[in-house]
């Protein structure tokens, strides 16, 4: 069996493939399924400096070959995550990344000075929420604010400091070129794309909210392009994700720059499915004679 | 174990009414945990989401599971044949807690019907409240019958049974019973559960919404709960639910 880690600034992770934030909770559900530690990592729920509880349902509606879904970042707020959830997120042999969304840069900063002072293993910087009114995807959509939040955010963080952006703007290499010259460690990439269904019958939007973020299979290519334009744009690496539901995506996704992953929709159609892309992307380094997952990051040949 | 998605023989999958199918599959790992009110999250073959649907009832190696046609994913189940495999996350979510040596009521309407089922199996001579828009979507009668129930049939339009909403037999049974279980139309549950109330009738409801994951981890299927000290929450059907407290529900 191939050797699967990966490095990303500095931390290291036994694979990779992390659970996307907003898809896997704090963990519990999923440890019935499988034992943490066959993922690289998990980037927890967003969490907002005070308990917030979200969107009125429906929050989800399905689409051709994906979803769209807005929970508007429902959750306990970060003094709950720190004391219920870390302490047992820490014992189960992964890579803890804390996600953090503000209404202000200020709530971005207590929340990282508080996070900085716990044993997460990375911050991650949600400003690519496209479901909230206030914070989220406001601070994402332009280069200065960008540039801003993550330098501000830069100077309160200890912790290695990824910056997760979002698809739904005009050059997103200019945005990642902001966020690496301000400070960050890493790139995630790519939140959901804005979408939206309508019910022809009631003539409501399905989701109460309007509008929502899709994600699956229908984003992939879009999130492979992306990810491989940003990656021949900045000099820090990505983690990609954006659809990814089989090993075929995850290297493909390797391939177009990533240097590690993060996985979410696709549990919810097969709940094993980390076990099942770690076995494959494994069995594809044997068959080609592949030491390192690292050296797949980045090996497209374009023409 | 406290679920799974297993890979389940389909021994069974025919209409019994109008758009409406009655599935039995079999699984010996997970048919004998699941409870009365829990689902099943079914995989469709070609979908993103699994379907959550109610477990109608349930013996050590079948869960049996009656569904209607109601879009893309429910039409392309009802093509799966006898002898084909499914993928079933099973058992998910909190059921109703039915306590020995209480008369109960169970009350369906519609596709509500089905999970209670198993429910009223799990004690003697319930009352069992069965509700339908009409004669053509009448279901599961002769199985309620079998179990030795008290049962009811209503139709709105009186074509089968009584011209009547299931409240109005409740209303005549209200002095007869302790604790009320409902599933269906959240019109008709929010008139039992304001009838429960009024007197003083314990009442568990089951509650639908679009879902996701299924097992509390990706927080789309939000219900709206008011807490003891006044303050409005969201919890989830999949995992908090589907099976509620009525008087917590925020209609």
């Amino acid at each position: 069996m191939a050797d699967l880690s990966v490095n990303v600034a500095g931390v290291h992770f036994n694979s990779p493939l992390i659970a996307a934030s907003g898809t896997f909770g704090f963990g519990h559900e999923y440890s019935e399924f499988f034992k943490l530690s066959e993922l690289g990592g998990i980037s927890c729920k967003g969490i907002t400096l005070k308990k917030r509880l979200g969107n009125p349902p429906p929050r989800i509606a399905e689409t051709p070959s994906g979803i769209i879904n807005a929970v508007g970042l429902q959750n306990p707020g970060v003094d709950h995550f720190i004391e219920k959830d870390l302490p047992w997120l820490k014992e189960q042999g992964t890579v803890i990344i804390a996600n953090i969304a503000g209404n202000t840069s200020e709530e971005y900063a207590m929340m990282a000075d508080k996070l900085s002072e716990t044993d997460v293993d990375m911050i991650e910087l949600n400003i690519s929420c496209p479901n909230v009114k206030s914070g989220g995807v406001q601070f994402g959509t332009s280069c200065e604010s960008v540039g801003a939040i993550t330098g501000l955010v830069r100077k309160h963080c200890t912790k290695p400091l990824v910056v997760k952006l979002s698809p739904n703007v005009t050059d997103i290499a200019e945005i990642a070129k902001s966020a690496e010259a301000a400070g960050a460690d890493a790139i995630s990439m790519i939140n959901t794309l804005t979408g939206m269904r309508i019910d022809i019958e009631t003539q409501r939007p399905i989701i109460r909210n309007n509008t929502g973020g899709l994600s699956g299979p229908a984003v992939f290519p879009v999130a492979v392009r992306m990810v491989w334009q940003v990656a021949n744009a900045i000099n820090i690496p990505i983690i990609g994700m954006g659809g990814i539901s089989k090993w075929q995506d995850a290297v493909e996704m390797l391939m177009a720059g990533a240097a590690a992953l993060q996985i979410g929709t696709c549990m919810f159609t097969d709940p094993y499915a980390p076990v099942k892309i770690n076995a494959g992307i494994s069995e594809y380094m044997d068959r080609k004679g592949i030491k390192s997952v690292s050296e797949i990051t980045g090996s497209v040949s374009p023409w | 174990m406290k679920y799974d998605a297993q890979k389940f023989l389909v021994i069974k999958n025919e209409e019994i009414a109008s758009g409406i199918f009655d599935m039995w599959v079999e699984n010996r790992d997970i048919s004998a945990l699941a409870k009365p009110g829990q689902f099943a999250h079914i995989l469709v073959p070609g979908k993103t989401l699994r379907r959550p649907i109610s477990i109608c009832d349930a013996d050590k190696s079948c869960l049996r599971l009656v569904y209607q046609v109601k879009g893309e994913g429910t039409e392309i189940l009802s093509k799966i044949k006898k002898g084909e495999k499914i993928d079933i996350l099973a058992p998910l979510g909190r059921g109703f807690d039915i306590k020995k040596n209480k008369k109960y009521c169970f009350i369906g309407g519609g596709i509500g019907v089905p999970p209670m089922l198993y429910a009223s199996k799990q004690t003697e001579k319930p009352v069992v409240i069965t509700g339908f828009r009409n004669k053509d979507l009448v279901i599961l009668q002769g199985d309620f019958r079998r179990d030795n129930c008290e049962l009811y049939l209503t139709t709105d339009d009186g074509t089968l049974g009584r011209k009547a909403f299931v409240t109005d037999v409740l209303k005549e049974k209200l002095n007869e019973i302790d604790e009320v279980c409902a599933c269906g139309p959240i019109p008709m549950l929010r008139a039992i559960s304001q009838m429960c109330n009024e007197n003083d009738i314990p009442c568990q409801i089951s509650l639908e919404e679009r879902m996701g994951c299924g097992i509390g981890a990706c927080l789309v299927c939000a219900c709206e709960v008011r807490r003891n000290d006044g303050t409005k929450d969201y919890v989830h059907v999949c995992k908090d639910g589907p099976v509620f407290d009525s008087k917590e529900v925020v209609f």
